[in-house]
């Protein structure tokens, strides 16, 4: 993957906005965005209810996933193009979602929503419709998702990337500063994880850095590029987001995200936990 | 006080007593933006959280203890950064002007 294939503008999706083989999708942590205005034709999907089962901590299955698409009227040849908020955090998630379960040709929208409404660009409250078709997804990709016993197997020996912000890393705070702090799992990191912030890796308005300044981004913080990566946040989406940036723009093979992150990790007993801002010991 | 303060976002639910909250709201001309990004950077100016404002401008944040910087983003506008700081138990009020 690069840049050229992963990634489109917003120029790019004004000027397909009638092209019926693009689909657009929103995905957004507040799953109320899309109501209050759009991109004109694109659809939604909540990460909340869509995209993971309601009962056990875990993703729906490749049934539940291949009736949602075909409901929303997405088919495998459809070029999906995915934005959201937060800088596309969940944009991102949906995007390493798809690639999960096979989708061949899917894209991020650089800036998501925010750039798109920062130019002040069209949006809608119109909703589309489109016919429904008949998807198959393929058997999830495990070799992009990470469980827990190979990330406590992969301290000190692989490249662990913590984008959680430096408090959350450091054990001051236990959740994005936007979102309540009082949360059940211990405070900190995994051991020898190294604190890149997916936001090191965004301008301002959202747009991703060019591929030379995200090198050195990862590089000066210690990521040795000759080993496998896993990376983790609190819930796995702004992993997503890094994901991203090392799988599909800067093409590094072997890149997993870590989507029990945080909140699975911090609630393990008997794995080891690293305070403060130093990355600690294997 | 019990939390939501004038014209801002609601805090039912939330043990403020716990948290250190930054909220406030955003104006240009006297009127609310609604369509605003107000981004939480931390005392060494690195990125930690990035809220939309609502219809009435308002935004808040759940911060931690100590000194932080609000940068405020919109439409048609250069950004914006002011300087607040936080403390456990106190809703620390910011108002922005663009």
């Amino acid at each position: 993957m690069s840049r050229e294939t992963a990634l489109v503008s917003a120029d790019w999706v004004e000027e397909h906005l009638d092209d019926p083989k693009v689909v657009l999708i929103e995905v957004d942590e507040d799953t109320t965005s899309y109501a209050k205005g759009h991109i004109r034709g694109a659809i939604k999907l909540d990460w909340t209810t869509d995209l993971q089962d309601q009962v056990r901590r875990d993703f729906v299955n490749k049934e539940q996933f291949e009736a949602l698409l075909s409901d929303r009227g997405v088919s495998n040849d459809h070029t999906v193009v995915l934005y959201g908020g937060n800088n596309n955090w969940f944009a991102a998630y949906a995007y390493w979602y798809f690639k999960l379960y096979g989708h061949q040709d899917v894209k991020l929208l650089d800036g998501g929503r925010k750039k798109w409404e920062l130019d002040s660009r069209e949006l809608t409250d119109a909703l589309p419709t489109r016919e429904k078709t008949s998807y198959t997804a393929q058997e999830q990709d495990h070799s992009i998702r990470a469980f827990r016993d190979e990330v406590v197997a992969a301290i000190g020996a692989q490249n662990l990337v913590d984008v959680r912000s430096p408090d959350e890393y450091a054990g001051r705070l236990l959740a994005p500063a936007h979102l309540p702090q009082e949360q059940a799992q211990r405070a900190g990191h995994i051991p020898t994880a190294a604190n890149v912030p997916w936001s090191k890796a965004a301008n301002d308005d959202g747009t991703f850095k060019s591929d030379d300044e995200l090198k050195q981004i990862y590089t000066e913080a210690g990521v040795d590029w000759s080993k496998d990566t896993i990376a983790y946040c609190r819930i796995g989406e702004r992993s997503s987001h890094t994901w991203f940036v090392l799988k599909e723009l800067l093409g590094e093979e072997n890149v997993k995200n870590y989507d029990g992150s945080w909140t699975e990790y911090g609630s393990l007993v008997g794995v080891p936990v690293a305070l403060g801002d130093e990355a600690g010991e294997a | 006080m019990c939390g939501a303060t004038e014209g801002g976002l609601s805090l039912d639910g939330i043990d403020v007593a716990k948290e250190a909250i930054i909220q406030g709201q955003v104006v240009k001309g006297g009127e609310p933006v609604g369509n605003a990004y107000v981004r939480l950077l931390d005392r060494t100016g690195e990125f930690t959280a990035e809220v939309p404002t609502s219809a009435t401008g308002h935004f808040r944040f759940f911060a931690g203890p100590g000194e932080w910087t609000l940068r405020t983003l919109a439409p048609k506008s250069d950004p914006v950064d002011k300087t607040v700081t936080a403390a456990t138990g106190v809703v620390a009020e910011v108002a922005v002007a663009l």
